[in-house]
């Protein structure tokens, strides 16, 4: 964790600069701490030996002063931590998406995305917490403490004494309050995450539960978790708890314990009133910061983990690494070999490909059928440089691929994917995907041979309808027909196509079969298949079998 | 919003004396706080006076008292909050659960996302703030800042006085002004979030694809104007919210100078015991933190109604479909299912997923049900299951309206296989069990059989007990299909439904399913609902559902 702090902290120098103006603000809001403390006990003091109000009142508006100064303070420690934060946030998520698309484009599922999106624009509050809160407050607790025990140092040095006796048991505190706390609280969100992800379990099956009549049997069970989980989190929480207490216990004590020996040394004669009041004031200042110190403690694990998140995501290696000397020959009229190639994700044993060779010929198509989990998928992506082979290479006209620029490598390839994403936007941009500067007149051309024509027209204003997230929902067949049109538009050498018939009915299925018809013309065309139908247009046949390996094609697969 | 809250306190009900004995707590700690810094002000004034040590016994155990108990108090009240919490929280789980379960599906399903019930159970699992973090703060503020200015009104009213403003203001002013304050910036800021947000699930989802076509410094060059434009207003909601704690401050420092000024001159004038003095400013200063945590619980509390109405409007929804006051008792096999020429609508003016539809289901027969996609065969399931009532014809069980019996009948009656059936994050096991608890291992097994999987559980280490995962994670889209296939064979319902049940598998084995389906299923009434080839041969009646979609 704290090496994660200094990476975070390290990370911008908009944090830098904050860390400075931090320092800076918690100075001067430690000296305003002990002028407060001294003017409240010169008026009190000046009172009791028979001042009348117009004797105290330039040190009353000094005191009023003051607390403007800290008001100002305090506006200063939030409005700095919140724009530190939203800048190092800001920047971390732009880094994201630069890694993803360059370094990683195939390693997030649409969930995943999610998730990840939310805590990159939502953390930020988590963050904020960090920034604007526990920082300042680390801040405080180092200069706030060390002022006062200064100053009470220079007025009463017995008293100061007794606060540095109890002060060592502080850091003894933090450290409990790190392990401890942290454990224990750890322990109860887990158990509240635990028992929510039950309750979304049940809930979302509520169909399947009342289907089979079982609806009602999962009252009792919620109501049951629920009540083991609040009896086990309460038991460590008694645990749990004990550390903030003592640590207050520490602080109250002391308070007490100053205010009883001033006390009686007041009443010795040996101290005077403003001198004693002074510590008195001061006195809970000392263990003050530190307390809250600790209550921001979760402030700051959820702005850290979000950061961890987001650091976890940015670190590994560059899958395809960016850069490379050559520009690769074209497919159309350079083959493209796969030769001896194996692939395993990293950090992952499995093979997904295991020493499997295959030849595109210029012009020709060839279906690649196998069953589920053969990795027909992997071998498209790393034809299109999503990630490279583990061992084995892949080449062009006998140029390795690695040794190539990927982005110029891939304008040379349409690729058709078993699940398109519609990004937000018109149709017409969606289909312009394959070549941004395409005309209307291109798309349009594209969409007819990709059979999506029709459904488009039919679509209320045609191809400037808005699809994506928030707009009209497409079916599955009508996604990969667009897909297929973006391959048209692209006019690409080498086409890829991912299942692009199945889950669909059979109709659906027709019209996409009719479109790669006339895709393939004049093209090179890997057809990925689960299916016999499809593949038996090919020119060729190649079979993956379990594990990844080429296998012999038989008709009966 | 009064009427919100008071639902929501209805539904997360916790036993009244457990609020009142956290918020006694709740109050005890801040006046104890109070009491130990009043205390120790009067026994310093009073030491200076030089009396006998004596003399000043009783304060010095006042000092001691509360510094003892002040941590007590807080210890005690933290755990009995977080007691509270888990109570309610339990509560409202039940109570949403129960009101959702009345819900036929359809009603659920409406909104057609997952994320509306992530949602729902995050706003749930908010409720258990509702006491913590809405409830206890405001009123523990009254009961000790009541407790602070009555005991400086016994000293001096005038004190006590500006005490009372200077609370008010901290308490009620300045937490109302910062929150109506973030509530401006924050609305202002959700619209950008939103807008980055489904920027980057596209960007990030989407990255082979914009890597594939080469757009990569594009979406970059968008997604940077977009984040420029949230951290704009960020900062812009920045200079607003940090005034909250200025503000605080001011009205601190306000109170304790009119404090000071009010003792000074009563002592001037006579009218108060020197060694008051600075009882009252220490007694003024401490009673603040009785209002401190107000406007973080006001904004709390504003999120929690904002999710509890989300609740509200979930939980209000009238059921659909009700149980008839005088139900038939079910019929015992044989009998046959029929759709009459059933119209079906999900929302009205919208197209029917079902016009003029017929069907029967009679014992021992093999019916095969094809069509596209959208030609409304899951509205047939939904119609067997009562899910949902048609608008005109009938759903006839034994040759009467299915309205007529108890919904937990029909559902006895009738298993289905569903295409999107829900796994649950358990045993393998536990998810065949689901309609049958009281299966043997032995029934199981035989399910698991027929569903032509159990090779493959027998095969692994945990056998039954394995873990599926969430959502089934863990299992491929076949052996999903299979073990929900093996759940409804479980069941021996009179009437089988297999909605696509051989969706991920290849051809061979979906054929030989098919084949030891329906020979498991002997003398019930089996619908297969399919748009492929397998079974067709097997049917012994095929019955096509029309696609009137454009393609």
């Amino acid at each position: 964790m704290r090496a994660l702090d200094q990476r975070l902290l390290r990370r911008a120098k908009p944090v830098r600069l904050l860390l400075a103006a931090d320092a800076a603000l918690g100075v001067a809001a430690s000296v305003l701490v002990l002028v407060q403390a001294t003017l409240l006990a010169a008026i009190v003091a000046d009172a009791f030996s028979g001042a009348s109000l117009g004797d105290v009142l330039p040190k009353l508006e000094l005191l009023a002063l003051t607390f403007a100064g800290r008001a100002v303070l305090a506006w200063a420690f939030e409005i700095g931590g919140r724009r530190a934060a939203s800048s190092v946030l800001s920047e971390l998520r732009l880094a994201l998406v630069d890694r993803r698309l360059h370094d990683q484009p195939s390693a997030l599922d649409g969930a995943e995305a999610g998730e990840v999106a939310a805590s990159a624009v939502q953390g930020v509050e988590a963050l904020e917490s960090y920034f604007a809160r526990y920082l300042p407050q680390l801040v405080l607790a180092v200069t706030v403490p060390l002022a006062v025990l200064l100053w009470v140092g220079t007025i009463d040095p017995v008293s100061a004494g007794l606060m540095l006796l109890t002060l060592p048991l502080v850091p003894v505190f933090m450290w409990l309050i790190g392990r401890y706390t942290q454990e224990r609280t750890r322990e109860h969100w887990q158990a509240l995450r635990l028992l929510s992800t039950h309750f979304l379990d049940v809930v979302r099956g509520l169909p399947t539960l009342r289907a089979f009549n079982r609806g009602e049997a999962q009252t009792a069970a919620i109501s049951a978790v629920s009540e083991r989980y609040r009896r086990t989190t309460m038991a460590t929480l008694r645990v749990g708890f004990l550390s903030g207490t003592v640590l207050e216990l520490a602080a109250t004590l002391g308070v007490a314990l100053v205010a009883v020996t001033v006390g009686v040394r007041l009443a010795d004669g040996d101290l005077g009133l403003q001198a004693g009041l002074t510590v008195l004031v001061l006195a809970p200042e000392l263990y003050l910061p530190l307390r809250q110190l600790a209550a921001q403690f979760h402030a700051s694990a959820d702005g850290l983990a979000v950061a961890e998140r987001m650091f976890s995501l940015l670190d590994g290696p560059a899958v395809v690494p960016r850069g490379g000397r050559l520009i690769a020959p074209t497919p159309a009229e350079a083959p493209v070999r796969l030769e001896d190639v194996s692939f395993a994700y990293p950090g992952r044993a499995p093979l997904v490909l295991n020493h499997f060779d295959l030849e595109l010929v210029p012009g020709e198509t060839v279906a690649l059928v196998g069953p589920s989990g053969s990795g027909k998928t992997t071998v498209a992506k790393l034809l299109l440089r999503f990630a490279d082979p583990t061992t084995g290479c892949i080449s062009v006209g006998g140029v390795d691929l690695t040794e190539c620029r990927p982005e110029l490598w891939r304008q040379r390839i349409g690729w058709v994917p078993q699940h398109p994403t519609l990004f937000h936007g018109t149709v017409a941009d969606n289909i312009r995907l394959g070549d941004a500067r395409a005309s209307e007149q291109r798309v349009h051309d594209a969409a007819v041979l990709a059979g999506a024509d029709r459904f488009i027209e039919k679509l209320p204003v045609g191809y400037q309808t808005i699809v994506g997230d928030g707009g009209r929902p497409l079916s599955a067949g009508e996604r990969r027909r667009i897909a297929v049109a973006r391959a048209f538009v692209r006019d690409a050498q080498l086409v890829i196509l991912d299942e692009p018939t199945a889950d669909l009915d059979r109709r659906s299925a027709e019209v996409i079969a009719e479109a790669v018809e006339r895709l393939r013309i004049g093209r090179t065309v890997l057809l990925i298949a689960h299916r016999p139908e499809l593949a038996e247009r090919a020119d060729r046949v190649v079979a993956i079998g379990e594990g990844g390996t080429a296998v012999a094609w038989s008709d009966g697969l | 919003m009064t009427t919100t809250l008071r639902r929501l306190l209805a539904l997360a009900e916790v036993p009244r004396a457990r609020i009142a004995f956290a918020v006694t707590l709740g109050t005890l700690t801040v006046v104890f706080g109070i009491g130990l810094m009043a205390t120790a002000g009067y026994l310093i004034s009073r030491a200076a006076e030089r009396p006998a040590v004596l003399s000043l016994t009783v304060a010095i155990v006042g000092v001691r008292f509360f510094g003892l108990a002040r941590p007590l108090a807080r210890y005690l009240e933290r755990l009995t909050s977080h007691d509270v919490a888990f109570r309610a929280l339990t509560r409202a789980r039940v109570r949403v659960y129960r009101r959702l379960e009345r819900l036929a599906p359809p009603q659920l399903d409406s909104e057609r996302r997952g994320d509306l019930l992530t949602r729902l159970v995050s706003d749930v699992d908010s409720l258990q703030n509702l006491h913590l973090r809405g409830l206890a703060p405001p009123l523990v503020a009254l009961c000790a800042g009541t407790a602070a200015v009555a005991a400086t009104a016994v000293v001096l009213p005038e004190a006590a006085l500006v005490l009372a403003v200077g609370l008010l203001l901290g308490g009620v002013v300045v937490p109302a002004t910062s929150v109506a304050l973030a509530r401006r910036a924050s609305r202002r800021r959700a619209g950008a979030r939103g807008e980055l947000a489904s920027e980057l699930v596209e960007s990030l989802a989407g990255s082979e694809e914009l890597a594939a076509f080469g757009q990569e410094s594009d979406r970059l060059r968008r997604l940077r104007a977009a984040d420029r434009r949230l951290v704009r207003i960020s900062r812009r909601a920045a200079l607003a919210d940090g005034t909250g704690d200025g503000l605080r401050l001011l009205v601190v420092g306000a109170t304790l100078v009119g404090v000071l000024a009010a003792s000074v001159s009563a002592h001037a004038n006579g009218g108060l015991n020197r060694v008051l003095i600075a009882m009252l400013a220490l007694l003024a200063l401490a009673s603040f933190e009785a209002v401190q945590p107000l406007p973080e619980a006001l904004r709390e509390l504003g999120a929690t109604l904002a999710a509890g109405r989300r609740i509200l409007d979930l939980t209000d929804r009238e059921p659909s479909i009700c149980d008839p006051a005088l139900p038939l008792t079910a019929p015992t096999p044989p009998f046959t299912v029929a759709l009459e020429n059933v119209r079906v609508r999900y929302a009205p003016r919208e197209r029917p997923a079902l016009d003029g539809f017929s069907m029967r289901l009679e014992p021992g027969r093999r019916v095969v049900l094809l069509g596209p996609s959208g030609a409304g065969k899951s509205t047939v399931v939904n119609l067997l299951l009562r899910f949902i009532d048609p608008e005109r014809g009938y759903v006839t069980i034994d040759g009467r309206d299915i309205r007529s019996f108890r919904q937990a009948d029909v559902r006895r009656l009738i298993a289905v296989a569903a295409q999107d059936a829900y796994v649950f994050s358990a045993s393998i096991g536990e998810n065949v069990r689901l309609g049958r608890p009281d299966a043997s291992d032995a029934e199981v097994e035989q399910a698991l059989r027929s569903a032509r999987i159990w090779g493959w559980v027998a095969s692994l280490p945990h056998g039954l007990d394995t873990l599926v995962g969430e959502q089934g994670r863990e299992l491929s889209g076949g052996q999903r299909q299979r073990i929900v296939l093996a759940r409804a064979l479980l069941v021996e319902a009179p009437v089988l439904v297999l909605d696509e049940p051989t969706a991920h598998l290849d051809p061979p084995t979906a054929a030989r399913l098919i084949e030891d389906v329906f020979a498991a299923a002997g003398d019930r009434a089996v619908l297969l609902i399919t748009h492929r080839d397998e079974g067709l041969d097997l049917a012994d009646e095929l019955v096509v559902l029309r696609d009137d979609a454009p393609v």
